[in-house]
């Protein structure tokens, strides 16, 4: 098998499957730089609840298209996400619960619903693709709702970078220059669940994230800069699509999740050999002078 | 008489417990004050009511400032230290005022910056991240993070706590310059001696005003065991404050 048929041919010879790469690099351009602030703000696992979120939108999509348009269900889950972000929102501030607290009963009560309304009607197997995905059946429309969400989320994030990197960093001050924290906060929100939706038909509600989290950790372990981050993550993302697929087509696995265990040997591979990792704490280097 | 920053029989409260009590007097204009007082005596409360973090429950504030003529450093900054952004650039967040959120830094900004990370004696730091500075080389960063806002008053919450000697002494320099400069300076302190020897101003607090006026005067023997006797005291069944205590000591203020 030449270098080729290993790793151009699949693109090559069919759709679905050039459909599904530049579906993939536009996720990971959108998801990675997203997954990266989600991590600083220290809201990794809210991202992943995010996701689960999304479901009972996606499922009420689902029941009214009557199939898995992806038009539909990304509107519903863009409404389901930001209400369970809004609600959770208003609760922490009105309560004693802490954000995290309302978020994950907000998310388990959507999960269920979620999983409820689509058993009412689909079968099992529209129940096991809106939970994992069908990333090789993109079609048309869909790539320009991901294309659409992916550029979306780049030009806004270019735009609001400084003050959220501020209301990141030192929120406080932020409040004393009279930036508007919350604003941007609500914004950096919405660009959460928009790539969740255009990561939805690709990974599934469970690995949603999966392009987001794991690609921002290995940016985390090599990167010292924020926009060394950025770049690191996105790149991780991009790569884990692409050998991912490459892998999934050769070895006839599912695509969503090779792609997602992509991304974790990458992870695995950081752990043990980034800067910080086992690696360096085994076989020390000397000191420095000064 | 060139009254900046007027308090108005102000009250600050936690869970309608005082926590700032019946507080009159005025900040002038170029002042240098130090606000000074026991654990617990409001002088936060105080710094967060007249940034607008907190609401008086009774009495106003008053002044002709908007926000940006503000330079605040709060004691317990909620500051992510581990946030991988270069000394350089957190300095250039003082431009704030100049270049809003969206705004471009120049090359004026970026080499009012160096100027001032030069002069907190922090030059050639620029592309440091902040992860790997020590807390006094963090704080120096904060200060030259304030020179570079520019801003006509300043507050400093307890700025040098956990800051060696020489440290503080480069700091209460800047702090001197600023006075110099004709800005007024408000900052909260510990270190009685500080007070004394940089300080010509104080407000004494135990929640109520102890005195307010010239150092000297104010920290006088007996006004700081007066400080002292007022303990911290929260008491659950404490009934409601009529009224003011009738000739609450300030600097001479405003009915």
């Amino acid at each position: 098998m030449s270098a080729y048929d290993l790793l151009i041919a699949p693109f090559a010879d069919y759709g679905f499957m050039r459909r599904a790469l530049v579906a993939c690099l536009c996720l990971a351009l959108g998801s990675g730089p997203i997954g990266v602030f989600l991590m600083l703000r220290r809201m990794s696992l809210m991202g992943d609840a995010m996701s689960h979120a999304v479901l009972p939108g996606a499922a009420i999509g689902y029941l009214v298209a009557g199939s898995l348009s992806l038009t539909a269900m990304g509107i519903g889950g863009l409404v389901a996400g930001l209400s369970v972000a809004l609600l959770s929102g208003i609760v922490s501030r009105a309560t004693v619960l802490q954000e995290d607290a309302s978020f994950a009963s907000f998310y388990l009560t959507s999960l269920a619903l979620g999983v409820l309304i689509v058993s009412l009607r689909g079968s099992n197997i529209d129940l096991l693709h809106v939970l994992f995905g069908t990333i090789l059946a993109i079609d048309g429309p869909a790539l320009f709702l991901i294309g659409g969400i992916t550029s979306v989320t780049l030009v806004t994030l270019a735009i609001v970078y400084r003050p959220l990197v501020a209301e990141c960093f030192d929120p406080g001050f932020l409040r004393t220059v009279g930036g508007r924290g919350p604003v941007y906060h609500a914004l950096f929100l919405l660009l959460v669940v928009l790539n969740m939706v255009a990561s939805f038909q690709a990974l599934g509600t469970l690995m949603a994230v999966g392009l987001m989290m794991l690609p921002a950790a290995v940016a985390q372990l090599w990167g010292r800069s924020l926009t060394a981050m950025i770049v690191i993550a996105a790149g991780t993302a991009a790569v884990s699509g692409y050998v991912g697929l490459v892998a999934s087509y050769h070895l006839e696995l599912a695509s969503g999740p090779t792609i997602i265990m992509t991304a974790a040997v990458i992870y695995g591979l950081s752990i043990l050999f980034s800067p910080s990792g086992f690696a360096r704490r085994l076989f020390p280097s000397p000191h420095l002078k000064g | 008489m060139n009254a900046l920053l007027t308090l108005d029989n102000l009250t600050v409260t936690y869970d309608r417990h005082p926590a700032v009590h019946h507080v009159s007097g005025f900040f002038r204009a170029g002042s240098l004050t130090a606000i000074a007082g026991p654990n617990g005596a409001g002088k936060s409360t105080l710094m967060k009511a007249i940034m607008g973090e907190l609401r008086p429950a009774e009495g106003r504030l008053q002044h002709h400032l908007v926000r940006s003529d503000f330079g605040y450093l709060p004691q317990a900054a909620d500051i992510n230290r581990r946030f991988p952004i270069s000394v350089l650039d957190t300095v250039l967040l003082g431009a704030w005022r100049h270049t809003g959120a969206f705004g471009a830094n120049g090359a004026k900004e970026h080499a009012q910056a160096a100027a001032t990370l030069a002069a907190v004696g922090l030059g050639g730091f620029e592309r440091r991240p902040i992860g790997s500075l020590s807390a006094g080389q963090f704080q120096r960063v904060l200060f030259a993070r304030l020179l570079l806002q520019d801003a006509k008053v300043i507050l400093l919450d307890e700025p040098f706590t956990a800051i060696d000697a020489r440290t503080t002494q480069d700091l209460l320099d800047i702090v001197a310059q600023w006075h110099g400069e004709g800005r007024t300076v408000i900052a909260v302190l510990h270190d009685l001696e500080q007070v004394r020897t940089h300080f010509p101003e104080t407000l004494l607090l135990a929640r109520e005003c102890i005195a307010w006026g010239p150092t000297a005067e104010v920290m006088s023997a007996g006004n700081l065991l007066k400080a002292r006797m007022m303990a911290e005291r929260w008491d659950d069944g404490a009934g409601i404050c009529e009224s003011p205590s009738g000739k609450a000591p300030s600097n001479g203020v405003v009915a």
